[in-house]
Parts: C-alpha cells; structure tokens; sequence
C-alpha cells in the first residue's frame, strides 16, 4: 500500500471527487490562534479528556507509521500537514477536482467536557478555513460539531451555514447512545435547515462504548473491522429510531465504514421490522426504502472479493448514484482511483462513482 | 417452499423451560434452600432477548392459550417435528441463568438446565438432541460442566450467547474449546445477549428490534475473534455453529478480512491463510433467519455465489421463533444438491455425534445415493 504512485499524462487521468481526506495540524499550537486563552492554557494543562486509557495514542497501535502512509511525511509535521506535499503528491497527481476534508477527533466530538468539546469545535472549523480551504479551493470543509451537546452543535451549525466552504457536517457515529436518539434530533434538524448531509466517519473511542457489540477487541485487524460493523448499529439506530420519517431532507453520509454490508442490512431490518414494527410506528415503511433516500457510502476501504464482479452486483443492489469515490489520504490504506476498481464498470457508472454523485450531492459546481 | 423428502436435521429448536421451580429436583440441597428461600424459584429467567410475547419469539399458530411456546413436548412434536419429517432435531435451551452476575449459581442452573433437558426432553424423544448449556462467566466452571455431560452422546454441542462478557476468541476461553474438541462437541453460537454491557458499538439502542437486527454485528465480531486469536489454528478440529445469526451479511466479512489481513498479517502471524478460506471450512451457519427479499429468489443465489461455499449452512425451523410461514421453511431458489447439504449432508458433517444415532439408510433422501 506504499507503491510509489504512477505518473500519468493528465488525458489518462480520472476527474475524481475524493470524499475522505485527512488535515492534521502539525503542533497542537497551530489551533491556538483560534482557540480564547481559557482554553488555550485548559489544553496545555490537561489536554483533551476522552474515554479511553492511553492519554495521545492508540491502544490498538497501528501496523506502520502511526497508520499514515510512510510516503506522506512531511519534512516537519504529521502526514496530512503540509498542504504543499497534499497537492504535489495526491490532488494534483490523482485529478481531484474536489476532496473533502475530514478532521476528526480534534475537533472535540470525543471529548467529555463538552465547553473544551465547544471550544475546540469553533476553533478546528476556523482552522480548516485558514490552513486549508482559503489557500486551496479544491478542498471543502465539514463543521466539525459535538454530538453530546446538542444545543452548541446547533449553534455552530447556523454560524456555518451561509459559509459555502463548508459542505457538510460531521458528528461521531459512535455516540454516546445511539444517534437516533431524541438527544441528537437538533442536530438533525439543524442539517436539514442548512442543507447540508450529515457525515459520519468512523471514529476511535467518543461514546466509550465497546466497539462491539460482543466486548473489545484484542487486535487491531479486529479494530479495523469494528468500523464497519460499528456503522452498521448507527445506521440501524437512525432508520428504525424514525429519524429520516422526522427530518424528510436529512442526508447522511457513511464514510470510511464499509458500504458492501448495506444491502444485507437493510434485508435484514426489512424482514425483522415487518415482524416487530408494531414497536416503531413511527418507522412506516420498509427500512431499506429509507436508507436508498437518505444515505450515501464511502468506497475506501474498498471489499475486494475474489471474483470482482461481485462488487459490482453489490452497487447495483445498493444504487450507483449512492456511492462515492474515497481515499482516505494520507493513511495507510489508502485506495488509489485508478486501481481500486478491479472490474471494468460503464462510463456512466465511473463518472458517477468518481465524481458525479459528491457534485450532487454536496451541490458542487 | 417445503422439505422435499424427509430426514432433515433441524439445528435449531428452542424448547422453553418450565419456571425454575423445575430444576428444583436436579439442584442439590444447597442450591434448592437458596432458591425457594430467596424465591428465585418463582422467577421465570426469560433473557432479554427473546420477550416471550413479542412476535418474533413464537408465531402465532404455535402460542398456546397457556404455558410458553415450545413449553410442552406433545406440541414440539406436533409443531416442529412431525410436520417437517425432522430425523433430528438439536435443543438449544435459552436459560437466563447465563446472563447472572453471580457465577456459582449460573453454573449451578446451567449444570441444573442440561438434567432436565436430558432427562425431561432427550429421555422421552428419540429425534431430540441437545446442546450443552455452560456458565461463561468462569471458563473453569464451563469445563466442568462439558466434562460432566459430554459422556451423554445426545448432547452435539457447546451452547453460548452472541454477547457475554468478552469476545469468545479470548485465550481466557480457550480450555472450553480443547474441552469441547477433545469430545467431539461442536461450539454453537446463538443469537442473544447477557446485556452486561451495551449491545452494540454506538451504545444502548432504544427498541427490540434495533437490538435483533444488531445480533448480526455481534456475530461478525465474534468470527473475527475467533480468527484473529488464532482459535483455527490452536483447535484444528473444532467446528464453530453460528446459531439463529441469518447468513446473508457473510460475504462483507469474507471479503473484508481476505483484504484486511493482506495489510495486517504480521499482527496475527499465526493465520497462514486467507481468512475467507479458513472461515468457509470451519464456520457454519443455521438457515433461519433468511435475511434476504421475498420473492426475489436470484437475489439470494446471488449472495450464496458470494458467499462461495453450499458447505456451510445448516437447516433450522427456529422452532418456535417467527421467521417464516406455513411449512415453508426453505428459502425459494435452492438447487436439489444444496437442499441435500443444507438439511442432511452439512448437519451431519457438523455434529459427528449425530451419526452415532443415525444409520445410512435412516438418512437416505428418497431416490438418491445413499449420504456419504
């Protein structure tokens, strides 16, 4: 996963938008200007406060560099830092017209005191702006939010949303309860009145829950895979908790957490709700006819069966305007556009899954 | 549509228990005076899982006007043997006493479940086998209790909850697979949970139903354990039944470990193989639930080619759980050999045990070679 990538003419190449890609700060001081001194020393002093027991590492360490690519280091700084090496080495040599920006846990969706989670909030969204989106207009911003407080995220959310940069919303699917829950419905709401999807992107710890269902696992090829099973709960708790019969418009983007298991899942809650919907009345149709509404996928980490044409069959069920090209630059298992496809999918097909369905979706010019 | 012939093997029927004032005859003195004393002999121990009048825990035409569904074996037989031409059919008792904190009289009612189950069930019906019920809580206590019963060879396997207290590849639990390998004992995995912690990653959710549909991730995580622990390799003789999970959501995990593992061997150096081949020998399914469409028969050929083995699934009603209708317990679409697999040749394969009771000619399908 570390091929040095091939250098191709620029007619060979595939206009992609990349809806997963990584900024990093390269010393935690680089938020500072646009965190209050409060906060700015609250950092210093104590850092972030999240639910897990190792303080600024993973407890499931990753299986090289930290899970960057070894490539994507910069001279100074972490993988993801140094805009220059992101155009020189992925956007420009990759054709990405548009990459949407994911930065994560810093800005204090994990974090449990939810003024710090605030504090932070503001502060990476106005980071992004300055450090990524206002020198690089190819890159799109997401308001980075804390679920747990509800009533900040939607503040946060309407000082955002006349700000074009920005296209989306990102929260944690791993919640502190499971995100259908009445406690995030604001949230919801909110999206839906700025029009902008929700982005869910599998994250480390936020709610404290094990992250599965059966306990924790004990290596990290298990922590890989909780992702996907992971985003499969939420996914759940979103349909059959009636959030998309609440908000009709709400768009909700599953990201980095796998997208083969979405038909299975959604013959599964079809047959099991048709059982048990006197439960969830307010769940009135079939659960599969809400995810094909509301719900678009990430490609990377991308399934690779043996026989390829077993993916394709899984996007038809799923629907080719629902699935979106992604990278996951700069980490480690980054999906190259040109070799991710191991079938040979129509014109149409490719335009949409590369490109076509983030322009829509995310109103793209 | 329905069995074809009869001699299908059902590897999943749940018989319900009496209150546990019936296992005050199988409990030794101490054990009885806490039970009566305390009045837990009063209580029902109904898992969480499976609410005795939601629709899913029992269909409509097999409730009784009193007493649980699948309570009285004059109904087993009426309900779930006879209308499908069962030659056996494997007891999966659901006893809540696994989901109690106290670990003593969890194996003191597990241990307590399996007498009555041989003696109350197995003694009185010669199609009934049975799984062994074992306290997780304390892998000790569940050795014991395998050791204690495996000399009974009507009991096939190892019984344990989708989600206990860890996941069930952990090293910890590792004596109660060399137990249940040493004696021929399949380790069966069935839908439900002790709720002692959230039941899926994103925390506690708010209805039943969310929590069924869940049961699926919880299975996967536990393959994945079991695959990453190296379980496959240390026990290369033990077979792991995925029991009342579905099957249809197998292909994203054969094909995301194959992939996963590629960039994360040197982790787990001890899988020498691609997971999905590994899994494809070791693991089998039960037929119900069938989580794919009705009425759309390709779709689900299309998930069995990807699933890429007719090995691995085993026939089950389910009994007396609603997942289908009528007599219609195999999904549309099947092909005449995988019928055969499903509901003979893959049971059999799976409960070596199964053949001792069983001659050749008990398990021919009428107009075919005899079963190998």
């Amino acid at each position: 996963m570390n091929v040095p990538l091939r250098h191709q003419s620029a007619s060979q190449r595939t206009i992609i938008v990349d809806c997963d890609i990584h900024p990093a700060y390269r010393t935690p001081k680089d938020l500072h200007p646009f965190l209050p001194a409060r906060w700015r020393e609250h950092m210093v002093t104590f850092g972030e406060h999240l639910r897990q027991g190792l303080s600024g590492q993973l407890a499931w360490p990753r299986m090289m560099a930290s899970g960057m690519r070894v490539d994507a280091f910069p001279e100074q700084g972490p993988p993801g830092s140094d805009l220059a090496l992101m155009r020189k080495q992925h956007l420009d040599p990759n054709g990405v017209e548009y990459g949407m920006l994911m930065q994560l846990s810093k800005g204090g969706m994990e974090e449990r005191n939810l003024d710090l989670a605030a504090a932070l909030s503001h502060a990476v969204n106005d980071w992004q702006l300055a450090t990524f989106v206002e020198p690089e207009p190819r890159l799109r911003a997401g308001i980075v939010v804390p679920q747990e407080d509800a009533a900040f995220a939607v503040s946060e959310i309407e000082h955002r949303a006349d700000d074009a940069r920005f296209s989306q919303i990102l929260i944690s699917p791993r919640s502190s309860d499971p995100l259908g829950h009445r406690r995030y419905w604001p949230i919801f709401e909110a999206a839906q009145a700025a029009d902008r999807p929700i982005a869910l992107h599998v994250q480390g710890f936020s709610g404290g829950h094990a992250s599965t269902g059966a306990g924790w696992p004990t290596y990290y090829m298990q922590e890989h895979y909780a992702a996907s099973s992971g985003m499969q709960n939420t996914l759940t708790s979103l349909v059959l908790e009636g959030v998309f019969e609440r908000f009709p418009k709400l768009k909700v983007v599953l990201i980095e957490g796998g997208f083969v298991w979405a038909p299975a899942l959604c013959w599964r809650m079809d047959k099991h709700w048709e059982r048990m919907r006197a439960e969830t009345p307010e769940v009135k149709r079939p659960p599969s006819e809400y995810v094909r509404e509301h719900c678009w996928f990430t490609t990377q980490p991308i399934e690779e069966p043996d026989d390829p044409r077993h993916l394709a069959e899984i996007i038809d069920w799923i629907g080719w305007d629902r699935v979106m090209f992604s990278t996951d630059y700069p980490h480690w298992d980054f999906d190259d556009p040109q070799q991710v496809l191991k079938f040979q999918p129509s014109e149409e097909q490719k335009r949409k899954l590369f490109r076509d369905n983030a322009k829509v979706l995310y109103g793209l010019a | 549509m329905k069995l074809p012939y009869p001699g299908a093997i059902d590897c999943d029927l749940h018989p319900a228990m009496p209150g546990v004032g019936a296992l005050l005859p199988y409990l030794d003195e101490y054990w009885r005076d806490q039970l009566t004393n305390r009045h837990i002999d009063r209580t029902a121990f109904n898992l969480t899982s499976y609410p005795p009048n939601a629709p899913l825990s029992a269909r409509p035409d097999w409730r009784q006007a009193s007493g649980a569904p699948g309570g009285d074996l004059a109904m087993i037989r009426a309900q779930a043997l006879d209308p499908f031409g069962t030659k056996f059919a494997i007891c999966n008792v659901l006893h809540g006493a696994v989901a109690l904190f106290n670990e003593d009289m969890a194996a003191a009612l597990c241990a307590a479940v399996n007498d009555w189950t041989a003696h109350e069930l197995l003694d009185r019906e010669p199609r009934l086998r049975a799984s062994i019920l074992v306290p997780m809580h304390n892998p000790a206590l569940a050795v014991a209790e395998i050791e204690r019963k495996a000399g009974d060879r009507r009991f096939v396997q190892v019984l344990i909850l989708a989600m206990g207290e860890m996941l069930l590849g952990r090293r910890i639990y590792w004596p109660i697979y060399a137990a249940a390998e040493k004696h021929g004992l399949a380790i069966g995995i069935h839908a439900g949970s002790t709720y002692h912690h959230a039941p899926t990653a994103a925390g506690w959710p708010a209805h039943r139903l969310e929590d069924y549909v869940a049961q699926s991730t919880a299975f996967e995580s536990q393959l994945l354990s079991f695959l990453a622990e190296g379980v496959f390799q240390k026990f290369s003789a033990l077979k792991i039944v995925l029991i009342e999970s579905g099957f249809t959501w197998l292909p994203t995990l054969l094909w995301r470990t194959s992939k996963t593992w590629r960039g994360v061997r040197p982790e787990v150096p001890w899988i020498d193989r691609p997971p999905a081949d590994i899994i494809r020998e070791r693991v089998r399914l039960t037929l119900q639930p069938v989580d794919a469409p009705r009425g759309e028969p390709q779709v689900l050929a299309r998930t069995l080619a990807h699933i890429g083995s007719d090995a691995m699934l085993l026939f089950s009603t389910d009994y007396p759980h609603w997942q289908f209708d009528g007599e219609d317990v195999l999904p549309e679409g099947l092909c005449d050999e995988a019928v055969r697999k499903i509901i003979i040749d893959n049971p059999l394969d799976t409960y070596p045990r199964l053949r001792e009771g069983a001659t050749i000619g008990d398990n021919r399908p009428i107009n075919q070679e005899a079963v190998r």
